[in-house]
């Protein structure tokens, strides 16, 4: 196996209005994800997910460190990474088939092409029938479908997805993850799924990145092993109960240390 | 609202004598719609007519229709009427023209956004009709004085409107459109431009109604043409129902107006939909 996206001592800061120091938000964050992985990134709210993502699409420069997508580090937003966003973010003037075009014709590919690949790819997301809707038009679930056409179409090397089923109902939720990961097996793409949801992290993760917070760091990567999500309902799965609940355990501990951290601030400050 | 309950009617003799049911619906449906106006009208046609108000002051309806024919059948109805709309759409049309490419440009760069703000504050707070007699003087009393004075008061909601629309364009669909590495060029052309559409739909149509306002009130003080020209020159010669006729023909236009703008706007930004619902 091949690194596709490697993250090396990876660090940023933010200069604060209100304290004198600056605001680390990542800290040392050091990751790889090999080529076709899907790679999940579980944390707490407030461990620099978006952060994290922001730096991957190239929409902000790393203060320290450097990200690497096949060996050559990441200047900027290219259509070789796809984002998919938990606010699908589509463009609502234009029709499902106009937004998946929309990357495409960034592209530069020909409006033949462009009409066609638009079309298979939201076939793929199983939405063939609804090319001519508005995003008003489609649900929460739908929108999200194509924002995931959107970004699968233009073909890009990794897709990076932020939280993308957090909005969602439940019921909606579990049917695109097995979506999802039928996509996934379809394609073969490289997948960087942020999430805060645990069940998430382990039903769809081969590998997952505990983050911690404040500053954002990588605390461990645990495998989820494969053999375990062949059968039926694998949420019921003593394993997936197993690794639920390390990765809880190691949020729980984290949390626990940053509401510490945050009263000995506050001591000091009272003190002060 | 009114489909739904039109059709509620509709329903249940679906079957049987249904043109019939069909034609009371229609009955029905125009009586709501049309029914205050019909009033409105029969009490002004009645009003005079039984003494309630004195006639020379407040001519029937008939009347001013009647009026109305004969200023057709000399051609001088047509000729006010084309002067008000031939001033009231220049002046509108080159506002639009020079206010939101401008605003576009201010509203792209913040800091320059910020720098103009308190002066375009001032000026939108600067009633146009203040400063007709500026424009009287500098310009006259022929055309250019009353299409510039309709530009002027048009000019400011689309400027400031267009203003808003590119500063508050969704920020999450800059950011996704940035993700796919387009160019600032494109970027504006793609994603700014087509979101902006119905914010700086609000303020051409703030602007259709100002045009007719502020031209009426133009042509009342310095014109020798126009509908407002007509209703100021009919009452100096107590020509009621003449001035009675050139509010109502201004009226006309006001409508005529707000219903072409409407028709566009719902073009343009058929997939905005919370504008419709509210």
């Amino acid at each position: 196996m091949t690194v596709k996206l490697s993250l090396q001592n990876v660090r940023k800061t933010f200069r604060s209005r209100h304290a004198d120091e600056a605001f680390v938000a990542l800290d040392d964050v050091t990751l790889d994800v090999e080529d076709g992985e899907f790679m999940v990134v579980v944390g707490p709210s407030g461990c620099g997910k978006t952060t994290l993502l922001d730096l991957l699409a190239g929409l902000t420069r790393p203060t320290g460190g450097q990200i690497l997508l096949d060996g050559k580090p990441v200047a900027g937003p290219s259509l070789d990474r796809g984002v998919v966003f938990q606010q699908y973010a589509l463009f609502p003037w234009l029709t499902a088939q106009g937004n998946v075009e929309f990357g495409l014709e960034a592209k530069g590919a020909p409006s033949a092409e462009r009409r066609e690949t638009a079309r298979r790819f939201l076939g793929l997301v199983g939405l063939a029938g609804f090319e001519s809707h508005h995003p008003h038009e489609l649900s929460g679930g739908m929108k999200q479908r194509v924002a995931i056409a959107r970004s699968l179409a233009y073909d890009p090397e990794v897709l990076l997805m932020d939280e993308p089923f957090a909005a969602l109902d439940a019921q909606t939720r579990e049917t695109l993850q097995c979506e999802l990961l039928r996509i996934w097996r379809v394609s073969g793409k490289t997948i960087v799924f942020i999430t805060h949801g645990i069940d998430e992290a382990v039903f769809l993760g081969q590998r997952v990145a505990v983050m911690s917070s404040r500053p954002g760091r990588v605390e461990r990567v645990i495998d989820i092993p494969p053999e375990f999500k062949a059968g039926e309902d694998i949420r019921a799965h003593p394993e997936f109960g197993r690794l639920r609940h390390e990765i809880w355990r190691l949020l729980h501990e984290d949390g626990e240390r940053a509401r510490e951290d945050e009263r000995d601030a506050r001591r000091l400050a009272v003190a002060a | 609202m009114s489909a739904q309950e039109s059709t509620l009617v509709l329903s249940p003799p679906a079957a049987l004598g249904g043109s019939f049911a069909r034609l009371g619906a229609i009955f029905l449906h125009a009586l709501r719609r049309g029914g205050a106006l019909a009033a409105f009208f029969l009490l002004w046609e009645l009003a005079p007519r039984l003494g309630w108000v004195d006639a020379a002051f407040l001519p029937p309806f008939s009347q001013v229709l009647a009026t109305a024919w004969k200023l057709l059948s000399n051609g001088q109805l047509t000729q006010h009427f084309a002067a008000s709309l031939g001033r009231s759409a220049a002046g509108f049309a080159l506002a639009i023209v020079a206010a939101i490419p401008l605003g576009l440009a201010i509203g792209r760069y913040r800091l320059f956004a910020q720098a103009v703000n308190p002066l375009l504050e001032m000026f939108r707070n600067t009633a146009a009709l203040a400063l007709l007699p500026v424009f009287i003087l500098f310009l006259g009393i022929g055309e250019t004085s009353k299409v510039a004075i309709v530009f002027y008061g048009c000019f400011w909601p689309i400027l400031l409107n267009t203003i808003t629309a590119v500063a508050t364009v969704d920020p999450l669909l800059v950011k996704s459109a940035r993700t796919m590495g387009l160019s600032p060029v494109r970027l504006f052309r793609k994603v700014i431009l087509p979101a902006s559409v119905p914010t700086i739909f609000v303020g051409v149509r703030l602007a259709g109604a100002m045009s007719v306002l502020i031209l009426i009130a133009a042509e009342m003080v310095g014109a020798k043409s126009g509908l407002g020209y007509l209703i100021i020159y009919s009452q100096y010669n107590f020509q009621v129902p003449e001035m009675f006729l050139g509010i109502v023909c201004i009226t006309v236009v006001g409508l005529f107006i707000n219903f072409l703008l409407v028709a566009l706007e719902r073009r343009l930004t058929a997939w905005n939909t919370h504008r419709s619902e509210t």
